[in-house]
């Protein structure tokens, strides 16, 4: 499910102006092919947390045009995005978003609760997912009974479980020591790459280093494109 | 759009125009609704308190007077719902009807009529506790001659001492409805007190209770009719004749009464029964309720409100896991759906508490007035029912707010 030519994700001309005048994102070109894998780098402010919203339909630009999935996003309704948002991408986030009063399973499933599947459907699959991500021993575990790097692999289960065209990922090692955020860095590495587009924003270089294709932004631009 | 299958490997759901809508079925709804109350049991029970005092205060009110009239009824009922009531009509022109002395006899003749008792007015008589009591103070006492069945017709006894016997038919004997002795502040019907009636000494024998079937009853004082005709040439015209019929002709015995009591003018005659005015009294006494229903309804309100400020602030704080909500596919009418019935159900469980607490309370009242536990049926349902919809009306601004957060707001929050 990509655009005609084949980008499942598109930037054309996209500029992003916030309330007071802030330009987050200027002139932002940019096309990801299907199941390419993508970090952005960048120094705090230059604008790559607006870019990833903004990919991920939470946001919409001020100006140029984005297509995401096919979808051109500028002329879709709120609800279309939601229901892109519901089948086609899934958020890995800095701070997890657990719910800490649910398990580990139904974090998982609640990643489904908008498909429109019936629980015992999602409870399966987060199931599946939740083994895959190496926590089949922790599925009945709340939150705060995991470690950092366990609640990131349950925040990752959670995205991936639905089977989404596109993951986004907003620092998923921001929270973590070096030797839990490569586990999660390589989980999805190896995740994405069984069919998934993916983009992840880092500081850290060494993660940034293990992408092949790396972009990096200053002052809401794109400065370089570096592919491997 | 084209498909790539290397995109969407394992695509479960059907492609078609609607295979990316979001959707959340109404029991993921419920489900998420309770998820926000059970993680914050102690606000939640809080902030439907207010609703519960609301509710229960109007269930209390409502099953009070519900008992209330059930004892009322019943009470009607131990008296008998078979007594009817003769007495002079008006006329056409005005006047007072007079019943003629044969109505008596003829009517203790009637089949289906199981006893009689009539009364007759001595007119322009006072009672007084003695002579140097100016004669305009009566106190509203009337005086009536009776004949000695009449506490067993009207179903009611004796406070104190005796009614009229043989022997009140020959000496100066009185007998005090209740409310006459309360106002000539006798107590005790012990043959050492006398009143001063008419220009004569009556000792008094007896106290009645109250006749509830006819309170006029109570303050009226009562001499033998021998004497009454003999002290104050009272006229065989009763003034009133009471009637217990058949239970099972109470109707027909009501239709002759009329004919028997006069035959040459039935115009003349007025028959009641003084059940019926009881139950009507009965039933427009649930009326009196409106005000404190009122205020009732002003702590509903004030329920309403503290809802809709603790859902404020509740949205407040989970804008978190609104923004996780919206990133995970939630529409903004899911958002405010969720909140609305969060509202709405939190408020029901006050109203269940509240139909609780209601009952509960006209439970002690019911047992404090010895009287019988009634909640109306419809309390059962109209209870949690108000309290949802409240609820619902109070989620009204806070859903709204919830759905309008700007998703990546959220998340950064």
């Amino acid at each position: 499910m990509s655009g005609a030519n084949g980008m499942v994700l598109a930037l054309d001309d996209v500029g992003k102006e916030y309330a007071g005048g802030v330009m987050a994102l200027r002139g932002v070109n940019l096309e990801v092919p299907a199941c390419d894998q993508m970090a952005v780098i960048g120094p705090s402010g230059s604008g790559k947390t607006t870019m990833l919203t903004i990919l991920g339909t939470l946001e919409r630009p001020t100006s140029g045009t984005v297509r995401v999935a096919g979808h051109d996003v500028g002329s879709a309704s709120d609800n279309e995005l939601a229901g892109l948002r519901a089948h086609r991408i899934g958020f890995v986030f800095q701070s997890f978003h657990l719910q800490e009063y649910m398990t580990a399973l139904d974090n998982v499933a609640n990643g489904m609760l908008y498909t429109g599947r019936p629980l015992h459907q999602r409870r399966d699959a987060a199931q599946v997912a939740l083994e895959r991500v190496g926590l089949g021993h922790r599925m009945t575990h709340r939150p705060p009974q995991l470690s950092g790097g366990e609640r990131q692999r349950v925040a990752i289960a959670r995205a991936l479980a639905k089977r989404p065209a596109i993951i986004l990922a907003d620092e998923p090692t921001g929270n973590l020591d070096s030797k839990s955020g490569g586990e999660v860095i390589s989980l999805l590495h190896e995740l994405a790459s069984d069919g998934a587009t993916l983009v992840l924003i880092t500081h850290d270089p060494t993660i940034a280093a293990s992408f092949h294709r790396r972009i990096r932004m200053h002052d809401g631009e794109i400065v370089a494109d570096e592919h491997e | 759009m084209t498909s790539t299958a290397a995109t969407l490997p394992a695509e479960p759901k059907p492609s078609g125009p609607s295979a990316d809508t979001a959707r959340l079925p109404l029991r993921e709804l419920f489900g998420a609704a309770l998820q926000g109350l059970r993680t914050r049991p102690l606000r939640a029970a809080l902030s439907a308190l207010g609703i519960a005092i609301g509710i229960g205060a109007m269930v209390a009110v409502v099953g009070v007077s519900a008992s209330s009239q059930a004892q009322l009824l019943a009470t009607i009922d131990a008296l008998g719902t078979n007594l009817l009531t003769v007495s002079p009509g008006t006329s056409f022109s005005g006047s007072t009807e007079v019943l003629p002395d044969t109505s008596v006899p003829m009517i203790g003749h009637m089949s289906n009529v199981l006893r009689d008792a009539a009364i007759y007015q001595v007119p322009n008589a006072t009672v007084l506790r003695t002579p140097y009591v100016p004669s305009e103070e009566t106190g509203g006492i009337g005086v009536d001659a009776a004949g000695d069945n009449l506490p067993q017709v009207m179903s009611t006894s004796m406070s104190s001492g005796h009614f009229l016997d043989s022997v009140s038919g020959r000496y100066p004997e009185a007998v005090l409805g209740a409310q006459a002795a309360a106002t000539l502040q006798i107590t005790r019907a012990d043959g050492h007190v006398m009143v001063y009636l008419g220009n004569t000494w009556f000792v008094v024998v007896g106290i009645m209770k109250s006749a509830l079937l006819d309170t006029t009853l109570d303050s009226t004082v009562f001499v033998s009719l021998p004497v009454a005709e003999r002290l104050f040439q009272v006229a065989r015209n009763p003034s009133e004749i009471y009637v217990r019929a058949n239970q099972n002709d109470v109707i027909g015995v009501s239709n002759l009464l009329a004919p028997t009591a006069d035959p040459q003018d039935s115009s003349g005659v007025s028959v009641s029964r003084p059940s019926d005015v009881l139950e009507a009294r009965a039933a427009a006494k649930g009326q009196f309720t409106t005000l404190l229903l009122g205020l009732g309804a002003v702590a509903l309100l004030v329920g309403a409100i503290g809802i809709a400020n603790i859902m404020v602030i509740s949205v407040l704080e989970r804008r978190a896991e609104i923004g996780l909500r919206r990133a995970l596919g939630a529409k903004r009418i899911h958002i405010s759906a969720q909140f609305l019935t969060e509202s709405a159900l939190l408020a029901a469980l006050g109203g269940i508490v509240g139909l609780g607490l209601g009952a509960g309370a006209t439970e002690v009242y019911s047992l404090a007035q010895n009287e019988p536990f009634v909640v109306p049926l419809y309390a059962l349902v109209a209870a949690p029912t108000a309290g949802f919809l409240i609820g619902a009306l109070a989620g009204v601004y806070p859903a709204g707010k919830a759905a309008r957060l700007s998703p990546t707001e959220a998340l950064r929050a």
